[in-house]
């Protein structure tokens, strides 16, 4: 259980607007260190609002307004003085659709990299690029092509390369919708298997419909239905033994 | 209801005679709409075809032009009876009397001033000029004999390419039967020869056809064209970057984007217009100036620019600037280092088109006094000039027979120009353009 230590994440009281629109209602939740928390429910639930709360990446949308309070280790992420590119850095992304930069694999991981001012020398971003693409199980694949278009590589590949380059930058918390949902069994698998080793080093939080993915890969599962945090808890937990009658039709495939 | 019934029913539906008639019709609908295409392309590319063919084929003798070579003699007598040399007394001489001179000795039997003053006027009235340019090149000549082609006038040149027809009644041709006469003479005696017409890149304007050149209005276009893309360029780039990537959605920006809107409909003298009253009254910016010019250009191209760098900038997949933001880049980083490299194509292609038609207008000089004659080569950004299209309009006014086929030379002039400014647009495209 979380309780005993700090949460890395914690939000209280997050509503989320689009213009009249609300999309999320008073949401409160703590993100523990280290682990895989997962968010499910069903399409248009608010999910992936709320994930994008977390790295402030709600502020490109127009018509957006975010209220009550997000807070990264204890800081308060929505506060004026606080930085973006900074928040960004620490808290880094993963969408739904790969998006890899059109330009280089190499140069898709450098990026970040180099945009912090991490690497000193050549030797140093060529070694950062190679972690990276190590650590996304990415490496052995793409070795010898490290210099052709990031776009050239298949759906799986791309989505690993997408990985490869936000976990570059080092951050703390990398957020992840959707992350498999237009990848196949065999490149969903390895990416699961990836987000298990990265549970190691980074905080994870993953927005999935995919019911067995959360029980697979996530310690811990947040449900949301209609905009509202209906139920939070452990993975085994929220899966065998819900509390509230609407989790429990969820997974049980009534509806969603 | 019960089955779908009869079953013979359901297999009429698509094998019927009505059903094959369907399809018959819609094969016919589809085969006449491609021989619509194609006939309207056909259409676009025979007049398109028509215009190159009747443009070249009334222009291309321009390039070439008839001189005739004469003996003459730099008489000191004539351009310095005091022997002083100096630029001044030598730049101030009458050097037709050499013309008239080096004619009379061809002619020995030429009496009376009519018949003098037509074997004259078979040489160019310039004549004279071009022996000034020389000697004052190399004073040395002075008291010497050379042999020097001078160019014929437009109307000897006219002749000998066939423009003018020497079998019509004396009256109505310009040249009398006296000269047609030493024309063939001189032809004979292989003086006349045909020869690249050097003076149509290389000198300016001129009342004679066959002293006028292209150069002034090329150096005006070329000057005018790039104030133009130098102002519009970065400011329309930059007003574009602000308002997709940067301004606040607002009833301000609203305002301003309608407007852009409307600028870019505005006829084109109404600019012409703003800059006389604003350049030229206000500023003070010297009248007939290529940095005028340059710059009424310039407004006219910004809203062009800039409606097509929005596109462009609009078509960049948003997931570009969020992978950017999400590794953390700033966002002038995410809009310089990945937006703006996707859409330079299509900013280069609105910009292209902008310059363009910046590159044949001429409505908006008007105002300004950039369609004026001018005889020298513009030097700079503030020498007065006049560019392509407008020197088109002057050749195309003036009632000499030898200003039709230098007007179709000017337009070849001005699309060649605007060939290789696309061919350097497309060149910069391709290297621009990445796929995602």
């Amino acid at each position: 259980m979380a309780s005993g230590s700090i949460p890395k994440i914690t939000t209280r009281d997050v509503s989320v607007f689009y213009g009249e629109t609300q999309a999320l209602f008073d949401v409160n939740l703590d993100i523990p260190s280290n682990q895989v928390s997962a968010l499910i429910g069903p399409s248009g639930c608010g999910k992936s609002t709320f994930l994008r709360c977390i790295n402030r990446m709600n502020d490109l949308i127009e018509g957006c307004r975010v209220e009550g309070k997000v807070t990264l280790d204890q800081e308060d992420i929505y506060d004026k003085r606080l930085d973006v590119v900074k928040l960004r850095a620490r808290v880094g992304m993963v969408f739904q659709k790969p998006n890899p930069f059109p330009k280089s694999v190499y140069e898709n991981v450098a990026y970040g990299p180099r945009i912090h001012g991490f690497a000193a020398s050549r030797s140093e971003l060529d070694e950062a690029v190679v972690w990276s693409l190590e650590k996304a199980g990415l490496f052995s694949e793409v070795k010898d092509r490290l210099n052709e278009s990031g776009t050239s590589l298949s759906g799986g590949q791309q989505q690993r390369l997408c990985i490869a380059r936000a976990i570059a930058v080092h951050p703390e918390v990398i957020l992840m919708d959707e992350p498999c949902s237009a990848l196949d069994p065999v490149a969903t698998a390895k990416i699961e298997e990836l987000i298990d080793e990265l549970r190691e080093n980074f905080t994870i939080v993953i927005v999935t419909h995919n019911m067995q993915q959360a029980a697979r890969v996530s310690q811990r599962t947040a449900f949301f239905h209609l905009g509202v945090l209906v139920e939070e808890g452990e993975t085994a937990q929220i899966f065998t033994n819900p509390r509230d009658s609407r989790t429990q039709d969820y997974i049980t495939g009534r509806f969603g | 209801m019960t089955e779908p019934s009869a079953s013979p029913g359901r297999l009429d539906r698509h094998r019927s005679e009505a059903a094959e008639r369907r399809l018959r019709q819609r094969y016919r609908a589809e085969r006449r709409f491609q021989l619509y295409g194609a006939l309207g392309l056909g259409l676009a590319t025979a007049a398109l075809a028509a215009l190159l063919v009747s443009i070249v084929s009334q222009g291309y003798t321009a390039f070439w032009q008839h001189e005739v070579r004469l003996s003459i003699h730099f008489d000191p007598q004539e351009l310095d009876p005091e022997g002083t040399r100096s630029p001044e007394v030598l730049g101030r001489a009458n050097y037709d009397a050499l013309v008239r001179g080096s004619l009379r000795e061809l002619f020995p039997g030429v009496e009376g001033r009519r018949e003098r003053r037509q074997l004259r006027a078979l040489v160019s009235s310039g004549a004279g000029f071009e022996l000034r340019d020389r000697v004052l090149e190399s004073p040395g000549l002075v008291g010497r004999r050379q042999s020097v082609a001078l160019p014929l006038a437009d109307e000897v040149d006219m002749l000998l390419k066939g423009s003018l027809r020497r079998d019509l009644p004396e009256s109505e041709r310009p040249l009398s039967d006296l000269q047609l006469a030493w024309l063939d003479e001189m032809t004979r005696r292989g003086l006349v020869s045909r020869v690249f017409n050097v003076r149509l890149l290389t000198a300016g304007d001129s009342r004679e056809p066959e002293l006028a050149g292209i150069r002034g209005a090329l150096m005006g276009s070329i000057l005018t064209i790039l104030v133009t893309l130098g102002l519009s360029f970065p400011i329309g780039l930059a007003a574009a970057v602000y308002l997709e990537e940067f301004a606040p959605r607002n009833r301000w920006t609203d305002l301003i984007e309608v407007n852009i809107n409307n600028l870019a409909a505005v006829p084109s003298i109404v600019f012409g217009l703003l800059g006389l009253a604003v350049f030229l009254n206000y500023a003070g910016l010297p009248r007939s100036a290529p940095l005028v010019g340059g710059m009424v250009l310039a407004l006219m191209t910004l809203p062009v620019i800039i409606i097509a760098a929005r596109a462009a900038i609009d078509a960049v997949p948003p997931s570009i600037r969020e992978a950017a933001l999400g590794v953390g880049a700033s966002r002038v980083q995410a809009v310089f280092q990945h937006v703006l490299p996707l859409a330079m194509p299509g900013i280069l292609t609105g910009t292209i088109i902008g310059m363009a038609r910046a590159l044949g207008e001429t409505a908006p000089l008007l105002m300004i006094g950039m369609v004026a004659f001018i005889v020298d080569v513009p030097g700079g950004l503030t020498d007065p000039a006049t560019v392509l299209p407008v020197q088109i309009f002057l050749w195309a006014d003036s009632p000499e027979r030898g200003f039709v086929e230098k007007t179709s030379a000017a337009i070849i002039v001005l699309l060649v120009f605007l060939i290789l400014m696309n061919l350097t647009a497309i060149i910069l495209r391709n290297r621009f353009e990445r796929r995602w």
